[in-house]
């Protein structure tokens, strides 16, 4: 059974939201285990780039497994503060620290997040 | 249409596999990492459930006449526990599937067919059989198929058997034998595969599938034999360039479109061969060539073509497509295969792909992107 951290917030696209998801935060990004292990071991990870304005609910890069490219969706409205490089080179951290070393990019919110689920409401969902 | 299960279900769940809906049936996509899986065939051994397939059997005293007559390979030459890798093709030349062939006796040959286009090869099989004193019956319920492939899967198969140990080490590749497994299973081992590697494919009843299974683990598992995936399954034929039905064969191609011309054998003056369906639209269709071939593909990029993605030319006008993609864990690269047309399909011969609305380049490299060290 994949790990769902109690302290994270979700997005129904399978993002989790590390920090406190209020306008003028800076909050960490990345998918779940359970998004993780659906894709299978990812092979290049695409983040948005620094400096992106991105909108919840839209697609702001990709994820590709050997088996599949998955979209990767922004949970939050804001701006992109900060990517993780080391994706670059290992992308299948992704897959063995989801939530640690995994994490993909950081953006300052900019308008309130509306539709985040707390880990129990994720849980209801992948089951 | 209810999902089947192969015998070997319970097994899959225990080591926590991903499953998925495959032609119609419950199985195993990867169990600990497509990677891994990958690799563990490439350097040691994988362990796979392929129950899924098609298994037909020929009998009667015109056997060897009728297959002639209904594949495009010339089976009646075959020897005694041989294999061939052959094709049902119909009128107009074109592929309805892709097959192995055994001969298990001068009248009785075994037919192993694509889990997604079995019953549609037992119905032509079938039709085909007038005039023929033969019989065509479909045994894929009673059978179970499960594939020990790699470098080390001749040690670990011949430590499976009771009796037959030395025919396993003995065999050559593309042949078969009769073998007693331990626990007293009888087996029916083909030294064939779709890895690109040495492999053994082990033909047993179905109600035997999970002693044969857990006999696989209990000898496998020290040499670093692991359970392997349809995942893992996809990029090893496709780094050792085998086509896979439904993606580089269907039936608006033909074996020449897709390279494999020479399993045709349309016979010589010396050794003629009689009609079988095809023959015709074959001979037509090799002498007008190919207007679409089948090619290699190998990027620098990061991201892999996949099926379905347009081969473009310099100014992006689509010019192919791509059969199938994927990220070669071998080479460490995007590898494909493609139809474009001949003009382009020399080796070193650079063409787009577009990936999802970006253009990647890939080059045109000769098949297959694999060979292992014989």
């Amino acid at each position: 059974m994949a790990n769902i951290p109690n302290e994270l917030k979700y997005s129904a696209e399978h993002e989790w939201v590390a920090g406190d998801p209020a306008v003028g935060s800076v909050v960490t990004v990345g998918i779940t285990e359970h998004a993780a292990e659906a894709l299978g071991d990812i092979v290049y990870a695409e983040p948005p780039a620094v400096g992106d304005a991105i909108t919840a609910g839209t697609v702001c890069g990709e994820l590709e497994s050997t088996k599949a490219v998955s979209e990767l969706y922004s949970p939050v409205t804001g701006t992109v503060t900060e990517v993780n490089e080391s994706l670059e080179s290992s992308p299948e951290t992704i897959n063995t620290d989801a939530y640690g070393q995994g994490w993909i990019f950081k953006v300052e919110i900019t308008a309130e997040p509306k539709d985040l689920l707390g880990s129990e409401a994720y849980a209801a969902i992948t089951n | 249409m209810t999902t089947l299960r192969s015998p070997l279900h319970d097994e899959h769940v225990a080591l926590n596999a991903t499953l998925v809906d495959f032609a119609g049936w419950q199985m195993p996509v990867r169990y600990s990492g497509d990677i891994a899986e990958h690799q563990a065939v490439r350097t040691a051994a994988g362990l796979f459930d392929l129950s899924h397939m098609g298994e037909l059997s020929i009998r009667g005293t015109d056997a060897a006449a009728f297959m002639d007559y209904a594949l495009a390979g010339r089976v009646s030459a075959m020897k005694l526990w041989g294999a061939k890798y052959t094709m049902l093709c119909n009128d107009a030349g074109g592929v309805m599937d892709d097959l192995v062939v055994y001969r298990r006796d001068w009248d009785h040959f075994f037919i192993v067919a694509n889990a997604s286009n079995k019953d549609r090869v037992v119905a032509e099989l079938t039709t085909r059989l007038e005039g023929f004193s033969a019989s065509v019956e479909d045994v894929s319920a009673q059978i179970a198929l499960i594939a020990v492939q790699g470098p080390l899967s001749a040690q670990i198969t011949a430590a499976m058997c009771e009796l037959g140990a030395e025919d396993i080490h003995a065999m050559k590749y593309y042949s078969a034998s009769n073998v007693l497994l331990e626990g007293g299973i009888h087996a029916f081992a083909a030294r064939t595969g779709y890895t690109g590697e040495d492999g053994f494919e082990l033909f047993v009843g179905a109600d035997e599938a999970r002693a044969v299974w857990q006999l696989a683990l209990a000898r496998g598992t020290e040499l670093g034999m692991i359970p392997a995936g349809l995942s893992s399954r996809d990029t090893l034929r496709l780094e050792a360039g085998m086509p896979l039905y439904g993606q580089e064969l269907d039936e608006h191609t033909t074996p020449f479109d897709a390279g494999l011309g020479r399993i045709i054998a349309f016979g010589t003056e010396e050794n003629p061969r009689g009609d079988f369906v095809g023959r015709a639209a074959l001979a037509s269709a090799k002498a007008a060539g190919s207007a679409k071939q089948l090619v290699g593909l190998v990027g620098e990029g990061r991201r892999s073509a996949r099926t379905g993605y347009a081969v473009t030319d310099a100014d992006g006008n689509q010019i192919g497509i791509v059969t199938s993609g994927a990220p070669s864990p071998t080479l460490g690269a995007p590898i494909a295969m493609a139809y474009v047309p001949p003009a382009m399909a020399e080796p070193g011969t650079v063409v787009g792909i577009d990936v999802r609305g970006r253009r990647e380049e890939m080059t045109v490299t000769a098949l297959p992107f694999y060979k292992r060290a014989s």
